[in-house]
């Protein structure tokens, strides 16, 4: 049964999701100015790239002092799993015309798990927009706020905010280490970076890591249920016309 | 201008990896090897990023403040401390111990 808008579960989920996650918005902007991009380079990254992992990425790499098509690729790579949830949210929404380049803008973790998490299919649409929507206009509104904030604040090695830096990495990378082979494979590409380090230019160690990740992932690839943990944060969705889920809602 | 390129090349591959999902054939992406080496691709390079972020100083290994940020952020995450509250622990762990004399 349909419900309004402001019973809404989905509506419900997504704006908390939004609140939440738009705040984190205010480190991205502090650590992409301390990185060294402008407040307008800041900008363009939150409102053209809108995916924080590949954000973090492009500013980790050039406060690494990398290059910036160094940073660019690791943004690319990083952002390959929004692939995967578009044809998700392609069977899901199976939006038409200008709708579908809507979608597949806010088409990121967060907007993904909201919708994927209701059963009913009018509550996957509305978590999924309000959620994807909702993050998109708060998280560039902080971004903005927090290059404000860090472009005036001075040093940032005194604040410590390349410690936030890590710190903000580590949290993007802990939820993911559901399994013993998801932190084998954390292990692995953390050592390869650190090996690589004093022997290619900045930035190129991640790269280093990013084939390192894929061959393991390509080569290490077992059918059946083993690939516990590491498939992209949510399970593939269950065909859209199986009986069994629909009948749930 | 080179870094403005680049910010636009990185926001079109990634704008064009999203609708790219919308626009295949669905048997390409549920293609189970393929949706691994997303995860794993995940995995590994954010694995990466937090230990260059912590140890690499240009292209040289370097111990500092930024070790110490990362013991505390993993300590925040253990206790299941939220996304923003580990951001904030990781910067003032590492300002703290500049504040103590580590580079």
């Amino acid at each position: 049964m349909p419900t309004s808008l402001q019973e809404s579960p989905g509506a419900r989920v997504g704006l908390s999701i939004a609140v939440a996650t738009g705040l984190y918005g205010v480190s991205f902007g502090a650590l992409s100015v301390s990185s060294g991009l402008d407040v307008w380079q800041t900008q363009a990254l939150s409102l053209l790239l809108f995916s924080g992992g590949s954000q973090f990425a492009f500013i980790g790499v050039i406060a690494g002092g990398g290059t910036p098509v160094a940073a660019a690729s690791a943004a690319a790579l990083l952002g390959i799993r929004n692939a995967v949830y578009g044809m998700q949210m392609n069977m899901l929404l199976q939006p038409r015309r200008w709708r579908r380049l809507a979608a597949a803008h806010v088409t990121i973790d967060e907007s993904l798990a909201t919708s994927t998490g209701q059963t009913d299919p009018l509550e996957q649409r509305r978590g999924f927009w309000v959620a994807g929507v909702g993050i998109f206009v708060l998280w560039n509104l902080f971004t903005l706020v927090g290059a404000l904030a860090g472009d005036a604040i001075g040093d940032p090695k005194q604040w410590g905010l390349d410690g936030a830096a890590v710190a903000a990495f580590l949290a993007l990378l802990w939820p993911r280490l559901r399994s013993r082979e998801a932190g084998a494979i954390a292990a692995v590409c953390a050592l390869a970076t650190v090996l690589a380090v004093p022997f290619v230019p900045p930035g190129v160690p991640i790269l280093v890591a990013a084939v390192v990740a894929a061959l393991i992932g390509w080569f290490g690839y077992r059918s059946g249920p083993s690939g516990e943990g590491l498939e992209p944060d949510i399970d593939p969705y269950p065909q859209p016309d199986d009986p069994s889920r629909t009948a749930t809602s | 201008m080179s870094l403005w390129f680049w910010i636009v090349v990185a926001c079109a591959v990634g704008f064009l990896t999203k609708l790219v999902g919308y626009l295949l054939p669905r048997k390409w992406l549920t293609n189970p090897r393929v949706a691994r080496v997303a995860g794993t691709l995940t995995i590994g390079l954010l694995a990466s990023l937090t230990v260059a972020n912590t140890v690499a100083t240009g292209a040289a290994l370097a111990v500092d403040a930024r070790l110490g940020a990362l013991a505390a952020a993993a300590v925040a995450l253990w206790l299941k401390a939220p996304f923003l509250v580990v951001v904030i622990v990781g910067a003032l762990a590492a300002a703290g111990l500049r504040l103590l004399g580590l580079p």
